[in-house]
């Protein structure tokens, strides 16, 4: 991979840190009157997910990381890893391991398209869409024409997810959930 | 696209226009001799951490060219004219430092630069913090010493702390990466712990005698031998820099190889001294202080702004 220099530090920039892929977020230049010039870095580990703050001289290289996001369709799981296939039509396929899908785990659905973060080739991350649909499997009994909001009742959806929803919600309703805040958003 | 337009509002640039004009009524209510020295010199900073933009000079017709340098700033013409008794003197003008580049930094900007005679550094602190009080109504900066802002804040003792401990805060604090030498470390911890603190009008002064670019070294102001150097910090952002200035020729000449040295050391251009400024040393600079001060960023805080394209018309990205 390429080096890249300090004042090549753009927010999406994928590099080596410690040894982990990280992408740069925000780059600042700060540079006393008098003094040496630094560029003081935020980043984010793309293994953990962790966001640190990094400065360095600047000028300062690092190497770039090999990290590519596709856009892929989960197939199945085999217990270990967690099976994905590519979208562009050469049917490649991955298989992210527990740490990868662990962000994602709560909403796998076959057939619906993830984001799949590689490095070196494999899958390090998986990224649920903003917003996915699941079906209810199990939710104490529906209140039946309460749809005026007001209370709430956690419901166990297919992926085993749990998540509040209206008393309204009976089992075998399809719901679309936010993936980012958990959150129900409503009736699919 | 809209990249013809002006970053800075036409009303912050109204203000701007504004200042300029207090700076202007400010010394001339003082008596202060207004001057302007070449952008274009022969003679380079001989500061490591400066990077002058090049040019050459080429004569029409044909002949030998030869090189000229921006000014970073006018200190060493201005200095110059004080050896030739221009008595005090200020100067604004915009100056040039060529890979400076975010969001309190632009390649080019606008310096205020002031010398008087008979003054020392603390009586042009004072006069310092008139001017930016005069333009933005705030309170009298607070002044503190180099080594007694470390202790309020980040070491006891800075004087007796190694550089392998300023080192281990460095990477511990702020996640630094690399290697640097002690004064390298200082202004790590400085510009990264210290300066963003620095939210009320405060002049450091008592700065390490390493650092004095310019400075004298005085006794009086510390425990120790320290730079005759202050700086003023507003908002957690450096605002100004000046001296009791340094007007032994032997120091002066001293300075410039420590620096020339620092140069080659660091891999940095060797570009030549202005040898014309020792001369005027020699002839005698008479004692006085001078400071350098940012008025981009001077007006970013009259208008309240973070980013310095908000106070510039056009800066570098659509100059």
């Amino acid at each position: 991979m390429a080096n890249y220099s300090t004042n090549e530090f753009k927010p999406g920039l994928k590099v080596m840190l410690d040894g982990d892929p990280c992408a740069i977020l925000e780059n600042e230049f700060v540079k006393p009157g008098k003094g040496q010039a630094f560029n003081r870095v935020k980043v984010r580990n793309l293994k953990n997910g962790r966001v640190n703050e990094r400065t360095f001289k600047s000028g300062e290289s690092l190497e770039g990381a090999d990290v590519m996001d596709r856009e892929m369709e989960y197939l199945y799981s085999d217990g270990e890893f967690w099976h994905f296939m590519a979208t562009d039509g050469s049917f490649e396929q991955v298989g992210a391991d527990e740490k990868a899908v662990s962000d994602a785990k709560n909403w796998l659905k076959e057939q619906v398209i993830y984001q799949v973060t590689l490095y070196n080739g494999a899958p390090i991350i998986v990224t649920p869409p903003n917003f996915v649909e699941l079906e209810v499997v199990e939710t104490d009994p529906g209140v039946r024409g309460d749809t005026s909001g007001g209370g709430t009742k956690p419901a166990k959806l297919m992926t085993g997810a749990v998540v509040k929803v209206p008393l309204f919600i009976n089992i075998g309703d399809v719901l679309k959930v936010d993936t980012r805040t958990s959150d129900y958003v409503g009736r699919a | 696209m809209h990249d013809w337009q002006p970053t800075a509002s036409i009303e912050s640039l109204r203000r701007r226009a504004g200042i300029i004009n207090q700076i202007r009524h400010f010394f001339a209510e003082r008596d202060v001799l207004e001057v302007e020295t070449p952008a274009l010199s022969a003679a380079a900073v001989s500061d490591p951490h400066l990077f002058p933009f090049t040019t050459d000079f080429i004569p029409e017709g044909g002949g030998a060219s030869h090189p000229l340098y921006l000014h970073t700033s006018p200190e060493y013409p201005m200095k110059r004219l004080l050896a030739a008794g221009s008595g005090p003197i200020w100067q604004l003008c915009k100056v040039y430092r060529n890979g400076e580049s975010g969001s309190r930094h632009n390649p080019e900007f606008t310096m205020l630069e002031w010398y008087r005679t008979g003054f020392d550094h603390h009586s042009l602190m004072e006069e310092v913090d008139q001017l930016v009080r005069s333009v933005l109504g705030c309170a009298p900066a607070r002044r503190v010493t180099y080594a007694d802002l470390f202790s309020d804040l980040l070491v006891t003792d800075i004087h007796s702390c190694d550089t392998p401990e300023l080192a281990r805060l460095g990477r511990e604090r702020c996640g630094f990466v690399g290697e640097l030498d002690r004064d390298g470390w200082l202004n790590l911890l400085f510009s990264h712990l210290i300066e963003p603190q620095l939210i009320e009008p405060t002049m450091v002064y008592a700065f390490p005698a390493s650092q004095a670019a310019l400075a004298k070294i005085v006794d009086s102001d510390d425990r120790l031998p320290s730079a005759a150097r202050f700086e003023l910090f507003i908002n957690g952002m450096e605002l100004a820099n000046g001296y009791f200035e340094l007007t032994d020729a032997l120091e002066q000449a001293r300075r410039f190889e420590a620096d020339q040295k620092l140069r080659k050391a660091l891999d940095r251009p060797v570009l030549p001294v202005d040898e014309r400024l020792v001369q005027a040393l020699q002839s005698g600079l008479p004692e006085c202080a001078g400071v350098a001060l940012g008025v981009d960023r001077l007006v970013m805080l009259a208008v309240g702004v973070n980013s310095i394209d908000e106070v510039i018309a056009f800066p570098a990205s659509r100059a």
